[in-house]
């Protein structure tokens, strides 16, 4: 059954309100940004799913203790990614213990229809792998920013609250992360 | 926009619509829900991350489940993996057996009626006074009826299979028809039962060993007629010198 696309911009007002009945229409505006997002973060979709789960789940638990007001004023987009950003973090420093077994498999599901959208501008798996190889080659602040600009679609105020670095850092972050991506020859370019 | 931010912009993907009722149960604000088939037609069923929470015909739902719920309900294609096995496996025996429920939202006394009326096997009945009695409650029998009349988890719970204590198929949430055609499903002619009660039977006795049960129970079933003494009560049964079934222990 398909819901209404609930306001983003009536959110915060209707959290102050009524927490417990808001928060579904929370997650329902958010969790595509966010899963897109850790999918590149953290370079594993069940990854990423469970980082979508534990940030909502912390995010109501922090709106449960701020009084009414403060919940009135949240810039959600920003504010989510705040916690978002760190538990990536925890998956990705637990994970690194790990040997990386990324592939393909686990980036793109086939059985899922989502997966799909991604493929009508580019040119397939292929290409989506390869710019998660190029997103992961760059360091850190710049991933970051280039991440939450681009593929979330975060303004450069709501990643400077989500990162806790200046506008004018988050701004050179992504044009420099940006430059950098344009110049990683991709593997065609390599091989051939 | 450039070509780089375009095809950046193209990595965004839609999250999994699994995730959403996962959050909203692990923070106890809604149920999951599915359609399933049951033994009379399709069911709702509902969960949390503790477990089933409703249970509902769909026949039975004017327009849609979630207006219906009590809590926020999310539609969801099918079950989780944990729910999965145990849901399948209770609807193809009539057995709850490992599937989780959920009874919290209830009252103490309610989950204890719940809990008891699950033990009765499929294929069986007890009246409310039964459930009553093994709960220690002997007088209690109307309480229990009240309680499986609010059953949020009947078919899986079978409410269906306790009666009247007269032996009449008695009342059901969802009509008295559906009652008797979730225990025809399972092997209890209701036309046979309510004809016993007419006569006034309500424990049917094995002369060797000298037991007596209630009709349905399968020591009973298996008496061929020559070694099977009908009694209109409990008194009339342990005065002929007959004691009471242990496995399904008729209560005075």
């Amino acid at each position: 059954m398909m819901q209404p696309t609930p306001n983003p911009e009536s959110l915060p007002g209707r959290l102050a309100d009524d927490l417990d009945g808001a928060f579904a229409d929370v997650v329902r505006v958010y969790q595509d940004g966010i899963y897109s997002g850790a999918v590149q973060l953290t370079r594993d979709r069940h990854d990423a799913e469970d980082v979508v789960q534990e940030t909502f789940v912390r995010a109501y638990r922090a709106l449960q203790r701020y009084p009414a007001r403060r919940r009135a004023e949240l810039r959600l987009g920003g504010w989510l990614w705040t916690i978002a950003l760190d538990v990536c973090r925890n998956r990705h420093r637990a994970r690194s213990r790990r040997p990386d077994e990324t592939t393909l498999a686990v980036l793109v599901d086939p059985s899922d229809p989502a997966a799909d959208d991604p493929a009508a501008v580019l040119d397939g798996a292929a290409e989506i792998e390869e710019w998660r190889r190029r997103l992961a080659d760059l360091p850190e602040p710049q991933r970051n920013a280039v991440v939450l600009r681009h593929v979330v679609g975060l303004g450069y105020d709501e990643i400077a609250a989500a990162t806790g670095r200046p506008v004018g850092t988050v701004k050179a972050d992504v044009h420099r992360g940006i430059r950098r991506l344009e110049r990683i020859p991709t593997v065609e370019e390599v091989t051939s | 926009m450039t070509d780089i931010e375009r095809r950046l912009r193209a990595l965004r993907a839609r999250a999994p619509r699994r995730l959403l009722p996962s959050i909203l149960a692990a923070l106890a604000l809604g149920d999951a829900y599915t359609v399933v088939d049951g033994p009379v037609g399709p069911l709702y069923v509902a969960w949390n991350d503790r477990g089933v929470t409703a249970c509902v015909p769909v026949a039975a739902v004017d327009g849609p489940f979630e207006d219906a719920h009590p809590r926020h309900a999310i539609r969801v294609d099918e079950p989780p993996p944990w729910l999965r096995g145990p849901l399948d496996r209770a609807l193809a025996t009539g057995r709850l057996g490992d599937l989780p429920v959920d009874l919290s939202a209830l009252g103490e006394f309610q989950r204890l009626v719940l809990r008891k009326c699950a033990e009765i096997p499929p294929g069986q009945i007890r009246p409310y006074g039964w459930i009553a009695a093994e709960l220690g409650r002997p007088g209690a029998a109307r309480a229990v009826g009240t309680a499986l009349a609010r059953n949020p988890i009947p078919i899986l719970i079978p409410c269906h299979r306790v009666v009247r204590t007269d032996g009449r198929i008695g009342r059901y949430a969802y009509g008295t028809e559906m009652k008797r055609e979730l225990l025809r499903r399972e092997g209890v002619d209701p036309d046979a039962v309510e004809a016993l009660a007419r006569r006034r039977i309500r424990y049917v006795g094995s002369d060797t060993p000298k037991t007596y049960c209630y009709p349905t129970c399968h020591h009973a079933a298996r008496l061929s007629a020559d070694h099977r003494v009908a009694f209109r009560s409990h008194a009339e049964a342990e005065a002929a010198g007959y004691r009471p079934c242990r496995a399904c222990r008729p209560a005075a």
